[in-house]
């Protein structure tokens, strides 16, 4: 079966083209532009309408590098949230009208969910983990459990993603933030300390973000404020990462999400996974990030397990939480 | 995030003469074993160095943890809420030694009880909530995970992410984690954390409704909501 999908919940328009393998998710294609403000965050309506700009040229080059003709296309998925309303929409339109003029049924899938089934429908060895998503809007700690996708630990506040990028806004760095705060973190030599903020296996950064602000008002050095920024950040987050594994006794652990593309994070994840004696996967970085291959793996799982959705259906849903989905395509 | 004695299938093990340090649960950042003291069989939890974290995080962490977690256990003690018996504590080494507790999980015993006793049960966890919030303890990880049960109590273990705190929203956290628990590991009996808050109401001296707004507000504030 080969499944299109198109993501599109915030700064990137994504189309993929997969192929189902014995079980295993073959890319054949995966496109991605990603819409960078002038200024300051994302701004919803300009994100939209540079999604509207490039999509219908992304579906023709995704199925064009594919090597498939658009009949062999068997179904068209979408990612139907959570996100921004004017980016769903532009995505949800597209594969509406791709659906209706091929004559091929639609689905809608959730975004987050596709963040961790395409770790498992990629990565060999990876069954059954604990994922960390981190990104911009989400940062999340999902396992399967008792027949759904469950979030034990997420941000109480602000994404990890924005966090960074607010602290970067702040010192005059462009969007994404974050691959810069990196490289200056290799630099910082000083731990200055910052609130660690972690309420069961929820987190806080805002706190500790104004604190970081304010160590740079304070003239502290910029490479020290960034390490510091990432050790503290991390280091909650591979900690409720490691609880969600204690709790749901699981022995894998995925990451995915843009933050994931960070190499300090990877490291800190990977060395507690294996001094607990658990598995680590990363997928590679182009299903890692926000991408349409996910978003058609998912829609082919769910229309294998017999899931279908009529036009009428297709609504999106900005607040489309991970435990929503009725979980069909496992035990 | 750790029990006490259990395995994963929530049976308890016994240990065998002379076998000790052997770790009998591994949490997610300290070792629980069987061990003795003054002639005693205790439990030794012993904070784990984690290497993921750079050595400045690792050790405020470790210290901090233990120090709140034994203040605040023999504090809760006082109060009529049932922990474990503290006899001894060692900040250098992030170590606390403490009564062994030779019950079950209520992770594991909630889903296979019926209606009557599950509810008994929890109402009781909302009672000892309240005492604790009535001193403003909050305990930071109530999970199910981190509650025994033995000769017909519940006791609260795990106070290593616990603080003093008398706000409001910070009881509210609180509550809103136990509230989470039950959505990801006793989803099917979704009146849980109704009794809970029955418990809780009942015990507690401040004002309850405000702080199950609070929770309310906790759950609107959390993203997709």
């Amino acid at each position: 079966m080969i499944c299109l999908g198109i993501e599109g919940t915030a700064h990137s328009i994504g189309v993929g083209v997969i192929e189902n393998v014995n079980g295993s998710c073959r890319v054949l294609s995966n496109l991605i532009k990603t819409y960078q403000p002038v200024k300051g965050g994302i701004h919803p309506r300009e994100a939209a309408n540079h999604h509207a700009s490039y999509i219908a040229s992304l579906i023709s080059d995704s199925v064009r590098i594919a090597n498939v003709d658009f009949a062999e296309v068997d179904l068209v998925s979408f990612s139907q949230g959570p996100g921004l309303g004017p980016c769903l929409r532009t995505a949800a339109t597209a594969a509406r009208a791709l659906a209706l003029t091929l004559e091929k049924p639609l689905m809608g899938v959730n975004h987050c969910v596709a963040h961790l089934e395409i770790g498992r429908g990629t990565v060999t060895g990876c069954r059954d983990p604990v994922l960390l998503y981190v990104s911009g809007a989400n940062t999340q700690v999902i396992a399967f459990a008792e027949g759904k996708y469950r979030v034990f630990g997420e941000t109480l506040d602000v994404g990890i993603g924005n966090c960074l990028d607010k602290f970067g806004r702040a010192i005059g760095l462009q969007f994404p933030c974050g691959p810069k705060i990196e490289e200056l973190a290799k630099k910082g030599t000083q731990y200055l300390p910052l609130p660690y903020s972690i309420k069961g296996m929820d987190l806080a950064f805002s706190g500790l973000l104004t604190a970081a602000e304010n160590y740079v008002t304070l003239g502290k050095r910029l490479e020290d404020v960034c390490y510091s920024l990432q050790e503290t950040t991390f280091a909650m987050l591979t900690e409720v990462t490691e609880r969600a594994m204690a709790h749901t006794e699981k022995q894998e652990v995925l990451l995915g999400g843009g933050v994931a593309s960070n190499k300090r994070l990877r490291e800190m994840v990977q060395i507690m996974a294996r001094d607990r004696g658990a598995q680590f996967f990363v997928p590679s970085k182009d299903v890692c990030v926000d991408n349409g291959a996910m978003i058609a793996w998912l829609g082919f799982l769910m229309y294998e397990s017999g899931v279908r959705m009529n036009l009428d259906d297709s609504f999106i849903n900005q607040r489309f939480r991970t435990d929503m989905v009725e979980v069909t395509w496992r035990d | 995030m750790t029990a006490l004695l259990i395995s994963g299938s929530g049976q308890i093990w016994w240990r065998s003469p002379g076998v000790t340090n052997k770790i009998l649960y591994r949490g997610a950042e300290a070792e629980i074993r069987l061990s003795e003291y003054m002639g005693k069989t205790v439990v030794l939890k012993q904070r784990v160095k984690k290497a993921y974290r750079i050595k400045e995080i690792d050790h405020q962490l470790i210290s901090y943890r233990t120090k709140e977690e034994a203040k605040l256990i023999a504090e809760a003690r006082s109060y009529g809420v049932s922990v474990p018996l503290l006899y001894d504590v060692d900040l250098m080494k992030g170590a606390i030694t403490m009564e062994y507790l030779a019950g079950r999980r209520v992770k594991d015993i909630l889903n296979g009880l019926e209606g009557s006793e599950r509810k008994k049960i929890c109402v009781k966890i909302g009672e000892s909530i309240a005492r604790l919030h009535n001193h403003d303890i909050i305990h930071g990880d109530i999970t199910t995970s981190n509650m025994i049960s033995l000769d017909d109590r519940i006791h609260f273990i795990d106070f290593g992410l616990g603080c003093k705190n008398i706000e409001l929203e910070a009881k509210g956290v609180d509550l809103h984690v136990l509230m989470e628990a039950f959505e990801s590991t006793h989803s099917k009996y979704s009146s849980c954390f109704k009794d809970v808050l029955e418990g809780y109401t009942k015990q507690f001296k401040g004002d309850a409704s405000a702080v199950v707004e609070k929770i309310e507000e906790i759950v609107r504030r959390g993203r997709y909501r």
